[in-house]
């Protein structure tokens, strides 16, 4: 019973979620333009790929999202684990932190087409602070989290100066924490891969603006689906690669 | 050689809020090599602070250890602590590597030493295992292999069987006897326990008072095996109790 139950009642939850969808538009109740039904969707998935334009936006944008996410990602690591080792490095960024912490990545666009022009750069830089805090508060809270007892271990058997605690003990006892931010920012990073895109960079984005501008709103869902899929599809693989990285774990 | 370690006037001092207690005072001893020390004494005497002083945890207020340089070791000392702290995130065999990451031994020699020593306590079958997959007796033994792998000139045990059930811990003292008296290993053995120091040691130092120092050093000339019920230990049980007892009646901050 157990057995397939989630399954079942999986299955049950999305049908009625797209039985509901296609009957609004259907009955009247919105016209196809402001809802389109979920039955159109497949023609104009086909008409988007056939003329290769989807293709093109998925490669662009899953480029843009894997150098985004690697470079936010990594100066998340490395300023969090830094700031979580030493108090006076975290201090002297206390403030810096708070002043540019609240800043959405939208509120970059201006700068990041000022200083790297409509080029894939700007949508890394937008993406990439996206991912940036949220792994940055990850690591840190991670690594000053790791318990006292095993940092011990390391310096009782020699290890005693910051970079052998870091390797031996504090990275990976704080590497679930920080595996948390990172799946987070994967989910952070295609909100961000939209805003990078609306300003003219190709992409994902710079296709659902074009789409929405015309109200060609079944495509506009072509590719909110689209990246639905995508997110899916990484985040599957992220967890998969997390079990086997924390096979340790109990 | 007389001598693997001296430890003369030592003193360990900590300061907090201004405030400066004194834990050890004047603590004068040597250990022979190969011998077996066991340090009692109440909780709070400093027995554990001293073990900590030693392998580099915390600095001594005043005092010396001198380390005899003939012995030929590898590394001075290896603490195995009263919970096992293995490293979750490593398999058993590699938790029995970790110290001696820190040599000059290729990967291979460091492999075989870590196999031996898992060999040495009996747990040569789950070196591919993670600690949570083993026993809490089982995982002492996993940090004893790790410390004595890295072969010290002392090993230094803090409580180390005293959150364990009373068999499991009765088998690994003897398991410890075992080891100990095969390698001929020198080892400073803190305890609270007064039965569990003279059923294992060669000496019984125990330490009382605040500040803590040495109230009274007993040599137990017992030949191994021991039997627990000897009535020879039972009387040098016996004798550091009052030793010790005594301390506590007339500590004047006594309270129930």
């Amino acid at each position: 019973m157990r057995g397939w139950m989630p399954y079942l009642l999986a299955a049950v939850g999305l049908s009625l979620f797209l039985g509901v969808w296609e009957l609004v538009p259907r009955l009247g109740l919105l016209p196809p333009t402001l809802l389109p039904a979920p039955s159109q969707l497949p023609a104009a998935f086909l008409r988007e790929a056939k003329s290769g334009i989807w293709g093109e936006s998925v490669l662009f944008s899953l480029w843009h999202y894997a150098i985004g996410l690697a470079v936010g990602t990594g100066c998340g690591i490395v300023l969090g684990v830094a700031t979580g080792m030493y108090r006076p490095f975290d201090w002297t960024l206390a403030w810096i932190v708070r002043v540019l912490r609240p800043i959405p990545g939208l509120a970059w666009v201006p700068f990041a087409i000022l200083w790297f022009g409509i080029d894939q750069t700007a949508a890394v830089f937008i993406i990439a602070i996206g991912c940036f805090w949220i792994v940055f508060f990850a690591a840190q809270g991670a690594i000053r989290g790791v318990d006292r007892d095993l940092i011990e271990v390391a310096e009782a058997f020699g290890f005693g100066s910051g970079p052998e605690k870091l390797i031996k003990v504090l990275f990976p006892a704080a590497l679930p924490g920080i595996l948390i931010g990172i799946r987070t920012a994967l989910g952070q990073a295609w909100m961000a891969v939209v805003a990078s895109e609306l300003f003219g960079v190709s992409g994902l984005g710079q296709r659902m603006q074009q789409a929405s501008s015309l109200l060609a709103t079944d495509i506009v869902v072509v590719y909110m689906l689209t990246m639905a899929a995508l997110y899916g599809l990484v985040d599957t693989a992220f967890v998969f690669l997390q079990s086997r990285l924390l096979a340790w774990k109990a | 050689m007389d001598s693997v370690i001296a430890i003369e006037g030592l003193g360990i001092a900590f300061e907090q809020g201004g405030v400066r207690t004194e834990v050890l005072r004047g603590l004068d001893f040597k250990i022979a090599p190969g011998e077996f020390v066991a340090i009692v004494g109440p909780s709070g005497v400093g027995k554990s602070t001293l073990l900590r002083v030693l392998i580099g945890l915390a600095t001594p207020s005043s005092g010396t250890v001198r380390l005899n340089p003939d012995v030929g070791a590898d590394r001075a000392m290896a603490l195995v602590f009263q919970d096992s702290r293995l490293l979750p995130w490593r398999r058993i065999l590699s938790n029995v590597c970790f110290g001696l990451e820190k040599t000059h031994l290729s990967r291979a020699e460091r492999r075989e030493r870590a196999v031996s020593a898992l060999a040495g306590v009996g747990l040569r079958d789950v070196a591919a295992r993670f600690p949570h997959q083993l026993s809490g007796g089982q995982r002492q033994r996993v940090a004893l292999a790790r410390a004595l792998a890295v072969r010290p000139a002392i090993l230094l045990m803090d409580e180390p069987f005293s959150a364990l059930d009373v068999q499991t811990r009765e088998s690994l003292q003897d398991e410890l006897i075992r080891v100990q008296r095969a390698s001929g290993q020198t080892v400073l053995f803190v305890t609270h326990d007064i039965d569990e120091a003279v059923y294992l040691a060669d000496r019984v130092v125990a330490l009382g008072g605040r500040p803590g120092e040495v109230k009274i050093s007993l040599k137990i000339d017992v030949p191994h095996p021991r039997r627990r019920d000897d009535l020879t230990l039972r009387d040098l049980a016996a004798r550091i109790r009052t030793v010790l007892f005594a301390e506590v009646i007339v500590r004047e901050d006594w309270v129930i």
